[in-house]
C-alpha cells in the first residue's frame, strides 16, 4: 500500500496532473507523522510515509490548499472522504483544484492507545501482517494491530471511499453495525444526574487549547465566535464551570448534521475527553427525528438542521422524549 | 539518606496531608496521570508522568485576581488572593522541577516580582521522584538534567521494595525529619541511579545537538526560511503550549456579569491569532510567525536573555500530545546542529 501511494503521488506529479502532493510526512519515530506537502520526487522518496499511523484526516488543509495555483492531490481514507464531501458541500474546497486517490484502509492505530497498555518507550515500530512488532528501551514487543487501533477504527462506520478521482486498493462497504452508537446508548439510559455528572467529569478536564475545534472539518469557520473579542464571548480559558460546558455544547450543536463523525477531535484531545460521544448523540437524534443521515456520504441532500420540510418534527418533540418544562 | 517501605508510602502520604495539603500523582481514570489532592485510598500512578505539568501548581491555567463590586456609585474592590495554603507536591520528575527554575527567572528575579507566583513557590515544598522508565520522548538529559538525581526540598528514589529520600534544603530537611523514618544506607539509591542513566544513555533524543541556538545567531534562525515548511501543518491550538512545563505567558481578562466584574488571568498561547493583540493588530499575522514565536522563545530569545539557559527541559509532552507531532525535537534537528 505504502510503495503504491508513493508511486501515485510522484506519477501525479511527473505526469502533471498536479503540482503538489498532500500526504503524510515521516517523523523522528515510525509514528509521528505530520500531514506534509510534497513538490518533488526526491521529497516523496524521501520522506512521504503512510502507514496505520497516518491517522491524520488531510480534508481540512484542502480549505486552504485548493486556494492555491495550480491543482493538488490528495490521499483519503474512507473517513477522510466523508469530510472532504461535506465540505465540498459547505462550498469549502475548490474540488476542481484537487484530484482525490482514495485509499483503502483497515484501520489507524495510535501510539496513545500502545501506551495505554502498558507498552512504553517504543523507538521504532514494524508491521508485521496483523501485528505491530515494537523496539522499546525495554525489549522488543508485539501488539496485535486489533489492540492499537483508534477508537474511531475499532467502531468503524464505512470502509467506503464516498468521492474519489482514482483508488488505490478495492474500495469498501458501509458498516452498518458498528456499534458505534453502544457508548451513547449507555449514556441515554443514565438518569439526568448520572448523564449531568459524567459529562461535568469529562469537560471539566478541558485546557481550553482548542485542538478539537482546530482540527475538525466542520468547523471551518474563518474566526470563529470564541476567538473573536468583539462577539462578548470570547475565552482563553473557562471563567467558570457553565463556560467549560459552553464551549463544547455550542460546538457540538454548531457542527449538528454536518459533522461525518470522523473521530478526529477525540483522537487530538490532549486530555482524552470523549468529544466524540456528544457528535455522536446528536448524529443519533437526527437520525431517529429526521431520518438515517449520513454527512458527507452524498452530493445532494441537504444536512437536516439546514433543510425545511413540512413534516419535521415540532419543538415539542423535547417533551414527546421526556423533557421536563 | 531516608528509607520508606513501599508498603508503608500511603502512611507517610497520610502523615504528611494532616499537617498541609498534598499533592502525588494518580491516575485520574482516563489513561492519564494528574497530580491531585491525596485522600485516603489514592495510589500513586504506574505512568512516568502527568498529562500537565506540576507548573499548574504554582502558576495555574486560572487565577482570580480581584473582583470589582458595583453599587450605585461605589465601587468596591474585593482582594481574592487564595495562594497562601502550604502544601507539599510528591512525585515531581527531574525535567518539571528544572521547570520551576525557568518559571523563577522570570516571575520571581525579574522584577517586579509575581507575587502570586512568589507566594506559592515559598509556600510550596517540592519532592523528585527519579525517572525508573524514561521514555522515547524524554530528553531531559539534553538540558543537562539527570533523571536518575532530580533537585527539588528532597529527592526521593523508588525501588522494588522501598522508597528512599534524601534532603536537599532546609525545608526538605525539616520535613523528613518530622516523618521520623528509618536510615539507610545510600548505595541502593545509587545503583538505581546507575540503572537510570543506562537507560538515559539510550534516548533517542538525549544528545540533542542545540548549536547554533543562541544569541549570536538570532536573527539568522529567525529569518530561516524552513519556518514555512515546519509550520505548514500547524493547526493553530494550544496544545503544545498548555501541557508546556516552562511556558509562562498569560493574558488578563475580565468577566462582567452586569454586576461584579472577576478580573482573571489566564494562560495564553502563542499559537493563538489574538495572541499579544495590539491597538494596531498583530505582528504575527499567520502561524509562521506564531509557530516560530514559540520555537524561538524556547530556544533563542530565552537563552539570549537568562545566560544560555534553554526554555524547554525535554519532558516530551509536546512529542506526545501535539495532534499533527510536529514539535520541539523536529524544530532543533531542521535548523540547529550540523543544519545551522
Amino acid at each position: 500500500m505504502r510503495e503504491m501511494i508513493k508511486a501515485k503521488a510522484i506519477e501525479l506529479l511527473e505526469n502533471g496532473t498536479v503540482n503538489r502532493v498532500l500526504g503524510w510526512k515521516a517523523g523522528e519515530f515510525f509514528y509521528d507523522l505530520t500531514p506534509g506537502i510534497f513538490t518533488s520526487r526526491e521529497e516523496i522518496e524521501e520522506t512521504f510515509e503512510y502507514s496505520v499511523f497516518s491517522a491524520a484526516n488531510l480534508s481540512k488543509y484542502l480549505i486552504a490548499e485548493s486556494r492555491k495555483e495550480g491543482k493538488i492531490a490528495v490521499f483519503l481514507k474512507p473517513c477522510d472522504s466523508y469530510s472532504f464531501q461535506q465540505l465540498l458541500k459547505e462550498h469549502r474546497i475548490w474540488r476542481d483544484r484537487v484530484y482525490v486517490v482514495g485509499i483503502a484502509c483497515d484501520g489507524m492505530c495510535s501510539m496513545d492507545v500502545i501506551r495505554d497498555k502498558g507498552i512504553t518507550g517504543v523507538t521504532a515500530v514494524e508491521e508485521d501482517g496483523e501485528n505491530l512488532k515494537l523496539t522499546t528501551l525495554y525489549g522488543d514487543k508485539t501488539i496485535a494491530k486489533a489492540d492499537a487501533l483508534l477508537e474511531r477504527c475499532v467502531h468503524c462506520k464505512s470502509r467506503k471511499v464516498v468521492v474519489f478521482d482514482e483508488m488505490i486498493g478495492e474500495n469498501g462497504e458501509e458498516i452498518p453495525d458498528s456499534h458505534r452508537f453502544d457508548m451513547v446508548e449507555k449514556l441515554e439510559a443514565m438518569t439526568p444526574e448520572e448523564r449531568f455528572a459524567f459529562w461535568r467529569g469529562e469537560l471539566s478536564r478541558c485546557i481550553r487549547c482548542n485542538a478539537c475545534r482546530n482540527v475538525c472539518p466542520a468547523c471551518s469557520c474563518e474566526k470563529c465566535v470564541f476567538d473573536n473579542d468583539k462577539s462578548g464571548i470570547a475565552q482563553k480559558a473557562a471563567a467558570s464551570d457553565f463556560e467549560e460546558n459552553n464551549f463544547h455544547i455550542i460546538r457540538a450543536f454548531h457542527v449538528a448534521s454536518r459533522c461525518t463523525d470522523c473521530g478526529e477531535c477525540s483522537r487530538v484531545c490532549p486530555q482524552n475527553i470523549p468529544l466524540h460521544l456528544l457528535n455522536r448523540k446528536f448524529i443519533r437524534d437526527i437520525n431517529e427525528l429526521y431520518g438515517e443521515y449520513q454527512a458527507g456520504s452524498d452530493m445532494d441532500t441537504k444536512p437536516p438542521l439546514m433543510n425545511f420540510t413540512t413534516d419535521d418534527c415540532e419543538p415539542s418533540v423535547v417533551y414527546e422524549r421526556g423533557g421536563k418544562v | 539518606m531516608k528509607k520508606v517501605f513501599a508498603a508503608d508510602i500511603y502512611k507517610v502520604f497520610a502523615k504528611v496531608s494532616q499537617k498541609s495539603k498534598l499533592y502525588i500523582p494518580a491516575d485520574d481514570g482516563v489513561s492519564q496521570a494528574r497530580f491531585l489532592p491525596y485522600m485516603e485510598g489514592m495510589t500513586l500512578t504506574e505512568k512516568l508522568n502527568t498529562g500537565r505539568s506540576a507548573k499548574d501548581l504554582f502558576f495555574p491555567q486560572v487565577e482570580n485576581l480581584l473582583k470589582f463590586k458595583v453599587s450605585g456609585k461605589q465601587i468596591e474592590i474585593v482582594d481574592q488572593r487564595d495562594e497562601v495554603e502550604s502544601f507539599v507536591i510528591f512525585g515531581v520528575r527531574a525535567c518539571d522541577c528544572r521547570s520551576f527554575d525557568i518559571l523563577d527567572n522570570v516571575f520571581l528575579y525579574d522584577e517586579p516580582a509575581d507575587t502570586f507566583y512568589k507566594t506559592r513557590r515559598a509556600n510550596g515544598l517540592v519532592i523528585t521522584l527519579a525517572c525508573n522508565a524514561p521514555e522515547e520522548t524524554c530528553f531531559c538529559t539534553a538540558f543537562g538534567i539527570d533523571p536518575a538525581d532530580p533537585a527539588g526540598d528532597i529527592t526521593a528514589w523508588k525501588m522494588a521494595d522501598a522508597f528512599y529520600f534524601r534532603g536537599n534544603t532546609d525545608k526538605g530537611n525539616a520535613l523528613l525529619a518530622e516523618l521520623e523514618l528509618v536510615e539507610a544506607d545510600e548505595e541502593a539509591a545509587h545503583q538505581q541511579q546507575e540503572a537510570i542513566r543506562a537507560i538515559a544513555e539510550k534516548l533517542p533524543f538525549g544528545k540533542l545537538d542545540l548549536t547554533g541556538f543562541d544569541k549570536e545567531h538570532l536573527m539568522e534562525k529567525f529569518k530561516d526560511p524552513r519556518w514555512a515548511e515546519l509550520s505548514e501543518s500547524c493547526l493553530g491550538c494550544g496544545t503544545c503550549t498548555f501541557v508546556c512545563p516552562t511556558c509562562q505567558c498569560y493574558d488578563i481578562r475580565e468577566f462582567n456579569n452586569g454586576k461584579e466584574i472577576q478580573r482573571f488571568r489566564c494562560w495564553d498561547s502563542c499559537m493563538y491569532s489574538d495572541f499579544t493583540m495590539m491597538a494596531h493588530g498583530t505582528n504575527r499575522p499567520t502561524q509562521k510567525e506564531r509557530f516560530r514565536q514559540r520555537f524561538m522563545h524556547k530556544l533563542v530569545y530565552y537563552p539570549s536573555n537568562y545566560g544560555g539557559v534553554y526554555g524547554c527541559v525535554g519532558c516530551g509532552r509536546c512529542l506526545q500530545k501535539c495532534p499533527v507531532h510536529t514539535n520541539i525535537v523536529k524544530v532543533a534537528k531542521t535548523l540547529g546542529g550540523e543544519n545551522k
